[in-house]
Protein backbone atom coordinates (compact mmCIF):
# COMPACT_ATOMS: atom_id res chain seq x y z
CA UNK A 1 0.00 0.00 0.00
CA UNK A 2 1.43 3.17 -0.89
CA UNK A 3 -0.56 6.63 0.15
CA UNK A 4 0.58 9.93 -1.95
CA UNK A 5 -0.34 13.38 -0.75
CA UNK A 6 -0.10 15.84 -3.65
CA UNK A 7 -0.20 20.06 -2.90
CA UNK A 8 -3.40 19.56 -1.04
CA UNK A 9 -5.33 22.94 -0.58
CA UNK A 10 -8.07 23.35 1.74
CA UNK A 11 -10.07 26.32 2.01
CA UNK A 12 -13.51 27.27 4.91
CA UNK A 13 -14.62 30.56 2.51
CA UNK A 14 -12.07 32.78 2.15
CA UNK A 15 -10.06 30.78 5.39
CA UNK A 16 -7.06 28.74 3.74
CA UNK A 17 -6.16 25.91 6.02
CA UNK A 18 -4.08 23.94 4.40
CA UNK A 19 -1.65 25.04 1.53
CA UNK A 20 0.40 22.98 -0.81
CA UNK A 21 0.60 19.82 1.56
CA UNK A 22 3.28 16.72 -0.26
CA UNK A 23 4.28 13.56 1.32
CA UNK A 24 4.12 10.27 -0.26
CA UNK A 25 4.49 6.95 2.36
CA UNK A 26 4.24 3.55 1.88
CA UNK A 27 3.99 0.26 3.76
CA UNK A 28 5.10 -0.19 7.38
CA UNK A 29 6.29 3.81 7.34
CA UNK A 30 4.45 6.07 9.77
CA UNK A 31 3.93 9.67 10.11
CA UNK A 32 3.21 12.15 12.72
CA UNK A 33 1.41 15.31 11.74
CA UNK A 34 2.12 17.80 13.87
CA UNK A 35 1.52 21.56 14.71
CA UNK A 36 -0.10 24.26 16.89
CA UNK A 37 -4.30 24.04 17.82
CA UNK A 38 -6.07 25.16 14.79
CA UNK A 39 -2.76 24.37 12.08
CA UNK A 40 -5.32 22.22 9.95
CA UNK A 41 -3.66 18.42 11.50
CA UNK A 42 -7.53 17.26 11.66
CA UNK A 43 -8.63 18.74 8.41
CA UNK A 44 -5.66 16.88 6.97
CA UNK A 45 -6.28 13.50 8.57
CA UNK A 46 -9.91 13.62 7.64
CA UNK A 47 -8.73 14.67 4.05
CA UNK A 48 -6.87 11.46 4.28
CA UNK A 49 -9.59 9.46 5.45
CA UNK A 50 -12.03 10.59 2.63
CA UNK A 51 -14.29 12.56 4.85
CA UNK A 52 -13.60 15.97 3.46
CA UNK A 53 -12.75 16.75 -0.37
CA UNK A 54 -9.75 18.78 -0.54
CA UNK A 55 -10.03 21.94 -2.40
CA UNK A 56 -7.17 21.50 -4.76
CA UNK A 57 -4.71 18.77 -5.27
CA UNK A 58 -5.07 14.95 -4.72
CA UNK A 59 -5.14 12.17 -2.06
CA UNK A 60 -4.04 8.69 -3.87
CA UNK A 61 -4.13 5.53 -2.82
CA UNK A 62 -2.22 2.38 -4.40
CA UNK A 63 -2.12 -0.77 -4.05
CA UNK A 64 0.05 -3.17 -6.08
CA UNK A 65 0.76 0.12 -8.67
CA UNK A 66 -2.70 0.04 -8.90
CA UNK A 67 -4.44 3.40 -7.80
CA UNK A 68 -7.75 2.32 -5.66
CA UNK A 69 -11.02 3.88 -6.77
CA UNK A 70 -12.09 6.69 -4.41
CA UNK A 71 -15.74 4.32 -3.38
CA UNK A 72 -13.52 1.51 -2.10
CA UNK A 73 -10.55 3.72 -0.09
CA UNK A 74 -12.87 3.38 3.13
CA UNK A 75 -12.41 -0.67 2.86
CA UNK A 76 -8.60 0.05 3.50
CA UNK A 77 -8.99 2.62 6.23
CA UNK A 78 -8.95 2.61 9.99
CA UNK A 79 -10.08 6.20 11.58
CA UNK A 80 -9.62 7.11 15.46
CA UNK A 81 -10.42 10.88 16.28
CA UNK A 82 -12.13 12.82 19.08
CA UNK A 83 -14.79 13.65 16.23
CA UNK A 84 -15.80 10.12 15.39
CA UNK A 85 -18.46 8.99 17.76
CA UNK A 86 -19.86 5.53 18.06
CA UNK A 87 -23.87 5.02 18.72
CA UNK A 88 -24.26 5.98 22.15
CA UNK A 89 -27.79 3.63 22.59
CA UNK A 90 -26.33 0.74 21.71
CA UNK A 91 -24.06 -1.57 23.24
CA UNK A 92 -20.45 -1.78 22.43
CA UNK A 93 -21.32 -5.80 20.71
CA UNK A 94 -24.34 -3.93 18.70
CA UNK A 95 -22.02 -1.21 17.48
CA UNK A 96 -18.53 -3.54 16.62
CA UNK A 97 -21.23 -6.30 15.06
CA UNK A 98 -23.20 -3.58 12.62
CA UNK A 99 -19.58 -2.02 11.87
CA UNK A 100 -17.93 -5.66 11.04
CA UNK A 101 -20.89 -6.85 8.87
CA UNK A 102 -20.99 -3.66 6.95
CA UNK A 103 -17.16 -4.17 6.19
CA UNK A 104 -18.06 -7.79 5.30
CA UNK A 105 -15.60 -9.11 7.84
CA UNK A 106 -14.96 -13.17 8.05
CA UNK A 107 -15.15 -14.50 11.79
CA UNK A 108 -15.71 -11.12 13.00
CA UNK A 109 -16.80 -12.45 16.62
CA UNK A 110 -13.92 -13.86 17.17
CA UNK A 111 -11.63 -11.15 15.63
CA UNK A 112 -13.76 -8.63 18.44
CA UNK A 113 -13.70 -10.83 21.47
CA UNK A 114 -9.63 -10.73 21.29
CA UNK A 115 -9.15 -6.93 20.25
CA UNK A 116 -11.80 -6.31 23.28
CA UNK A 117 -9.72 -8.49 25.31
CA UNK A 118 -6.27 -6.66 24.51
CA UNK A 119 -7.87 -3.61 25.02
CA UNK A 120 -9.16 -4.52 28.36
CA UNK A 121 -13.02 -4.44 27.71
CA UNK A 122 -14.17 -8.16 27.75
CA UNK A 123 -16.90 -8.38 30.02
CA UNK A 124 -18.00 -5.15 28.91
CA UNK A 125 -19.42 -5.72 25.82
CA UNK A 126 -22.70 -5.54 26.60
CA UNK A 127 -22.95 -2.45 27.98
CA UNK A 128 -24.27 0.37 26.52
CA UNK A 129 -21.28 2.87 24.99
CA UNK A 130 -22.95 5.78 26.83
CA UNK A 131 -22.28 3.72 30.35
CA UNK A 132 -18.31 3.49 29.08
CA UNK A 133 -15.45 6.09 30.47
CA UNK A 134 -14.46 8.75 28.63
CA UNK A 135 -11.50 5.81 28.05
CA UNK A 136 -12.74 2.93 27.73
CA UNK A 137 -15.20 5.19 24.33
CA UNK A 138 -11.44 5.97 23.53
CA UNK A 139 -10.66 2.25 23.51
CA UNK A 140 -13.32 1.07 22.06
CA UNK A 141 -13.06 3.61 19.38
CA UNK A 142 -9.47 1.99 18.72
CA UNK A 143 -11.55 -1.58 18.55
CA UNK A 144 -13.89 -0.42 15.59
CA UNK A 145 -10.91 1.04 13.21
CA UNK A 146 -8.82 -1.88 13.74
CA UNK A 147 -11.68 -4.55 13.11
CA UNK A 148 -11.00 -5.04 9.40
CA UNK A 149 -7.37 -4.83 9.81
CA UNK A 150 -6.73 -1.69 7.78
CA UNK A 151 -4.00 -1.24 5.29
CA UNK A 152 -3.68 2.40 6.92
CA UNK A 153 -4.29 3.72 10.13
CA UNK A 154 -5.20 6.87 11.20
CA UNK A 155 -5.46 8.33 14.50
CA UNK A 156 -5.85 11.70 15.89
CA UNK A 157 -4.88 12.44 18.80
CA UNK A 158 -3.41 8.71 20.14
CA UNK A 159 -3.36 9.37 23.65
CA UNK A 160 -6.86 11.46 24.23
CA UNK A 161 -8.31 10.32 27.54
CA UNK A 162 -6.64 7.54 27.95
CA UNK A 163 -4.87 6.39 31.39
CA UNK A 164 -1.32 5.64 31.26
CA UNK A 165 -2.36 1.45 31.22
CA UNK A 166 -4.26 2.66 28.15
CA UNK A 167 -1.95 4.48 26.39
CA UNK A 168 0.95 1.78 27.07
CA UNK A 169 -1.86 -0.74 25.40
CA UNK A 170 -2.32 1.57 22.17
CA UNK A 171 1.12 2.29 21.94
CA UNK A 172 1.55 -1.65 21.96
CA UNK A 173 -1.18 -2.01 19.27
CA UNK A 174 -0.21 0.99 17.22
CA UNK A 175 3.51 -0.42 17.26
CA UNK A 176 2.12 -3.64 15.75
CA UNK A 177 0.10 -2.02 13.31
CA UNK A 178 2.99 0.15 12.04
CA UNK A 179 4.86 -3.00 10.47
CA UNK A 180 1.93 -4.24 8.26
CA UNK A 181 0.62 -0.82 7.55
CA UNK A 182 0.84 2.94 7.09
CA UNK A 183 0.52 4.35 10.50
CA UNK A 184 -0.59 8.35 10.63
CA UNK A 185 -1.09 9.93 13.49
CA UNK A 186 -1.86 13.75 14.22
CA UNK A 187 -1.33 15.23 17.12
CA UNK A 188 0.40 17.91 19.85
CA UNK A 189 2.60 15.77 22.44
CA UNK A 190 6.13 15.16 21.83
CA UNK A 191 5.95 11.74 23.54
CA UNK A 192 3.83 10.46 20.82
CA UNK A 193 6.99 10.95 17.97
CA UNK A 194 8.36 7.96 19.15
CA UNK A 195 5.69 6.13 17.01
CA UNK A 196 6.72 7.80 13.98
CA UNK A 197 9.08 7.64 11.31
CA UNK A 198 9.15 10.45 10.12
CA UNK A 199 7.27 13.94 10.69
CA UNK A 200 4.77 16.46 9.07
CA UNK A 201 4.84 19.94 10.33
CA UNK A 202 1.48 21.91 9.16
CA UNK A 203 1.75 25.76 10.14
CA UNK A 204 -1.69 28.23 10.01
CA UNK A 205 -1.44 29.59 6.61
CA UNK B 1 -28.26 -4.38 -0.35
CA UNK B 2 -26.86 -5.67 2.65
CA UNK B 3 -25.78 -2.71 3.50
CA UNK B 4 -29.30 -0.56 3.47
CA UNK B 5 -30.35 -3.71 5.38
CA UNK B 6 -27.87 -2.94 8.00
CA UNK B 7 -28.50 0.38 8.41
CA UNK B 8 -32.27 0.21 8.71
CA UNK B 9 -31.66 -2.78 11.59
CA UNK B 10 -29.26 -0.08 13.19
CA UNK B 11 -31.49 2.77 13.12
CA UNK B 12 -34.32 0.83 14.41
CA UNK B 13 -32.34 -0.23 17.31
CA UNK B 14 -31.59 3.30 18.15
CA UNK B 15 -35.27 4.09 17.53
CA UNK B 16 -36.14 0.97 19.85
CA UNK B 17 -34.16 2.06 22.28
CA UNK B 18 -34.60 6.19 22.29
CA UNK B 19 -38.60 5.64 20.84
CA UNK B 20 -37.56 9.73 19.72
CA UNK B 21 -39.11 10.05 16.49
CA UNK B 22 -41.82 7.87 17.10
CA UNK B 23 -42.96 9.88 20.02
CA UNK B 24 -42.63 12.70 18.26
CA UNK B 25 -44.69 12.00 14.94
CA UNK B 26 -47.57 9.67 17.31
CA UNK B 27 -47.91 12.94 19.93
CA UNK B 28 -48.13 15.71 17.59
CA UNK B 29 -50.74 13.91 15.16
CA UNK B 30 -52.71 13.36 18.48
CA UNK B 31 -52.38 16.93 19.78
CA UNK B 32 -53.19 18.26 16.22
CA UNK B 33 -56.34 16.11 15.56
CA UNK B 34 -57.68 16.82 19.03
CA UNK B 35 -57.07 20.78 17.90
CA UNK B 36 -59.05 20.21 14.71
CA UNK B 37 -61.37 18.29 16.23
CA UNK B 38 -62.29 20.72 19.20
CA UNK B 39 -61.96 23.80 16.75
CA UNK B 40 -64.68 21.80 13.98
CA UNK B 41 -67.10 21.07 17.20
CA UNK B 42 -70.21 20.07 15.55
CA UNK B 43 -69.96 21.58 12.27
CA UNK B 44 -70.06 19.34 9.79
CA UNK B 45 -66.95 18.95 7.10
CA UNK B 46 -67.58 18.24 3.54
CA UNK B 47 -65.00 15.51 2.06
CA UNK B 48 -63.30 18.53 0.30
CA UNK B 49 -62.19 20.14 3.96
CA UNK B 50 -61.80 16.49 6.04
CA UNK B 51 -59.26 15.14 3.36
CA UNK B 52 -57.37 18.50 3.31
CA UNK B 53 -57.35 17.97 7.16
CA UNK B 54 -56.29 14.31 6.83
CA UNK B 55 -53.45 15.55 5.01
CA UNK B 56 -52.13 18.44 6.50
CA UNK B 57 -52.09 16.95 9.68
CA UNK B 58 -50.27 13.73 8.11
CA UNK B 59 -47.68 16.48 6.85
CA UNK B 60 -46.67 18.44 9.58
CA UNK B 61 -46.89 15.32 11.96
CA UNK B 62 -44.27 13.47 9.37
CA UNK B 63 -42.50 16.55 9.55
CA UNK B 64 -41.89 16.46 13.20
CA UNK B 65 -40.26 12.86 12.69
CA UNK B 66 -39.13 12.79 9.32
CA UNK B 67 -35.51 14.75 10.28
CA UNK B 68 -34.46 13.22 13.15
CA UNK B 69 -32.70 10.30 11.22
CA UNK B 70 -29.98 12.80 9.81
CA UNK B 71 -30.10 15.00 12.44
CA UNK B 72 -29.57 12.35 14.92
CA UNK B 73 -26.04 11.21 13.23
CA UNK B 74 -24.69 14.76 13.03
CA UNK B 75 -25.94 15.91 16.44
CA UNK B 76 -24.42 12.67 17.71
CA UNK B 77 -21.32 12.87 15.43
CA UNK B 78 -21.70 9.15 14.05
CA UNK B 79 -21.71 10.85 10.75
CA UNK B 80 -18.19 10.35 9.75
CA UNK B 81 -18.36 6.91 11.86
CA UNK B 82 -21.01 6.07 9.24
CA UNK B 83 -19.52 7.38 5.69
CA UNK B 84 -16.51 5.43 6.67
CA UNK B 85 -18.08 2.14 6.08
CA UNK B 86 -21.30 2.70 4.27
CA UNK B 87 -21.79 3.77 0.85
CA UNK B 88 -24.05 6.87 0.19
CA UNK B 89 -26.81 5.09 -1.79
CA UNK B 90 -27.09 2.65 0.68
CA UNK B 91 -27.14 5.49 3.68
CA UNK B 92 -29.84 7.13 1.53
CA UNK B 93 -32.15 3.85 1.19
CA UNK B 94 -31.79 2.54 4.81
CA UNK B 95 -32.34 6.16 6.18
CA UNK B 96 -35.36 6.29 3.66
CA UNK B 97 -36.97 3.05 4.44
CA UNK B 98 -36.78 3.64 7.49
CA UNK B 99 -39.05 6.96 7.47
CA UNK B 100 -41.10 4.68 5.25
CA UNK B 101 -41.94 2.34 7.61
CA UNK B 102 -41.95 5.51 10.68
CA UNK B 103 -45.00 6.81 8.57
CA UNK B 104 -46.97 3.48 7.91
CA UNK B 105 -46.61 3.42 12.19
CA UNK B 106 -48.04 7.04 12.06
CA UNK B 107 -51.01 6.40 9.73
CA UNK B 108 -52.04 2.88 11.48
CA UNK B 109 -52.77 5.18 14.61
CA UNK B 110 -53.96 8.26 12.80
CA UNK B 111 -56.40 6.92 10.04
CA UNK B 112 -58.69 5.11 12.21
CA UNK B 113 -58.46 7.90 15.35
CA UNK B 114 -59.50 10.59 12.39
CA UNK B 115 -62.11 8.28 10.82
CA UNK B 116 -63.38 7.94 14.08
CA UNK B 117 -63.15 11.91 15.30
CA UNK B 118 -64.06 13.42 12.39
CA UNK B 119 -66.95 10.64 11.03
CA UNK B 120 -65.19 10.48 7.75
CA UNK B 121 -66.72 8.65 5.62
CA UNK B 122 -64.66 6.80 2.95
CA UNK B 123 -66.82 4.97 0.10
CA UNK B 124 -63.84 3.51 -1.24
CA UNK B 125 -61.11 2.29 1.90
CA UNK B 126 -59.31 0.49 -1.02
CA UNK B 127 -58.09 3.71 -2.94
CA UNK B 128 -57.68 5.51 -0.31
CA UNK B 129 -54.86 2.83 0.91
CA UNK B 130 -53.35 3.29 -2.33
CA UNK B 131 -53.56 6.66 -2.05
CA UNK B 132 -51.39 6.43 1.18
CA UNK B 133 -49.13 3.45 0.40
CA UNK B 134 -47.98 5.51 -2.95
CA UNK B 135 -48.13 8.93 -1.31
CA UNK B 136 -45.50 7.67 1.71
CA UNK B 137 -43.30 6.63 -0.74
CA UNK B 138 -43.51 10.60 -2.36
CA UNK B 139 -43.43 11.69 1.41
CA UNK B 140 -40.15 9.61 2.81
CA UNK B 141 -38.44 10.24 -0.71
CA UNK B 142 -38.20 13.90 -0.70
CA UNK B 143 -38.50 13.80 3.36
CA UNK B 144 -35.10 12.03 3.72
CA UNK B 145 -33.41 13.86 1.66
CA UNK B 146 -34.44 17.21 2.54
CA UNK B 147 -33.48 15.98 6.04
CA UNK B 148 -30.01 15.26 5.10
CA UNK B 149 -29.83 18.56 3.35
CA UNK B 150 -30.71 20.31 6.87
CA UNK B 151 -28.71 18.11 9.06
CA UNK B 152 -25.89 20.11 8.10
CA UNK B 153 -27.79 23.34 9.49
CA UNK B 154 -27.81 25.28 12.64
CA UNK B 155 -31.88 25.92 12.76
CA UNK B 156 -32.79 22.24 11.63
CA UNK B 157 -36.47 22.08 13.22
CA UNK B 158 -37.61 25.17 11.51
CA UNK B 159 -35.77 24.73 7.87
CA UNK B 160 -37.11 20.95 7.65
CA UNK B 161 -40.61 22.15 7.43
CA UNK B 162 -40.13 24.94 5.35
CA UNK B 163 -37.72 23.48 3.32
CA UNK B 164 -39.81 20.72 2.63
CA UNK B 165 -43.23 22.34 1.90
CA UNK B 166 -42.33 23.50 -1.34
CA UNK B 167 -40.70 19.92 -2.59
CA UNK B 168 -43.67 18.14 -0.83
CA UNK B 169 -46.40 19.98 -2.19
CA UNK B 170 -47.11 17.74 -5.25
CA UNK B 171 -47.55 14.83 -3.14
CA UNK B 172 -50.18 17.11 -0.72
CA UNK B 173 -52.31 18.64 -3.72
CA UNK B 174 -52.48 14.73 -5.21
CA UNK B 175 -52.97 12.94 -2.05
CA UNK B 176 -55.76 16.04 -0.86
CA UNK B 177 -57.37 15.46 -4.38
CA UNK B 178 -57.36 11.59 -4.34
CA UNK B 179 -58.42 11.33 -1.06
CA UNK B 180 -61.79 13.61 -1.41
CA UNK B 181 -62.76 11.00 -4.39
CA UNK B 182 -62.13 8.49 -2.69
CA UNK B 183 -64.20 9.33 -0.37
CA UNK B 184 -67.04 10.66 -2.66
CA UNK B 185 -66.76 7.92 -5.39
CA UNK B 186 -64.87 4.86 -3.92
CA UNK B 187 -64.22 4.10 -7.88
CA UNK B 188 -60.34 3.45 -8.58
CA UNK B 189 -60.70 5.24 -12.24
CA UNK B 190 -61.98 8.37 -10.56
CA UNK B 191 -58.94 8.80 -8.68
CA UNK B 192 -56.54 7.77 -11.54
CA UNK B 193 -55.07 10.90 -12.50
CA UNK B 194 -54.15 11.74 -9.36
CA UNK B 195 -52.49 8.27 -8.23
CA UNK B 196 -50.60 8.49 -11.60
CA UNK B 197 -49.76 12.14 -10.34
CA UNK B 198 -48.41 10.84 -6.77
CA UNK B 199 -46.67 7.72 -8.11
CA UNK B 200 -44.50 9.89 -11.11
CA UNK B 201 -43.55 12.04 -8.42
CA UNK B 202 -42.67 9.18 -5.84
CA UNK B 203 -40.59 7.61 -9.03
CA UNK B 204 -38.56 10.84 -10.02
CA UNK B 205 -37.86 12.39 -6.28
CA UNK B 206 -36.53 9.06 -5.20
CA UNK B 207 -34.50 8.35 -8.34
CA UNK B 208 -33.27 11.94 -8.02
CA UNK B 209 -32.53 11.86 -4.57
CA UNK B 210 -30.61 8.24 -5.05
CA UNK B 211 -28.71 10.51 -7.78
CA UNK B 212 -27.65 12.97 -5.74
CA UNK B 213 -27.20 12.10 -2.72
CA UNK B 214 -23.48 11.64 -2.52
CA UNK B 215 -23.33 15.40 -3.21
CA UNK B 216 -25.80 16.31 -0.54
CA UNK B 217 -23.80 14.00 2.16
CA UNK B 218 -20.08 14.40 1.30
CA UNK B 219 -19.94 18.24 1.71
Amino acid sequence: MKLLAKNIVKRFGNHIVLRNISFEISNGKSLAIIGSNGSGKTTLIKILANLIAPTRGSVIYQQNGQTIPREHINAHIGLVGPYLQLYQELTARENLYFFARMRNIPDYQKRIAGLMETLGLKGREDDTVKAYSSGMQQRLKYVAALLHQPDVLLVDEPRSNLDEKGIETVYRLLQEQKERSILIIATNDSEDLQLADQTLKVEQA
Amino acid sequence: MKQTYLILIKDLQQEFKTRYAINAILLFAIVTLSAVSFAIGTFTAGEQVLSALFWVILFFSSMSGLSHIFIREEETQTADTLKLVARPVHIFLGKFIFNLLLLIALEVVLVPLFIAVMNFQIAGFGVFTLTLFIGNFGLAGGGTMVAAIISKASAKGALFTVLSFPILLPVLISGISATKKAAEQGALSGAQNELQALLAYSVIIITASILLFDYVWNE
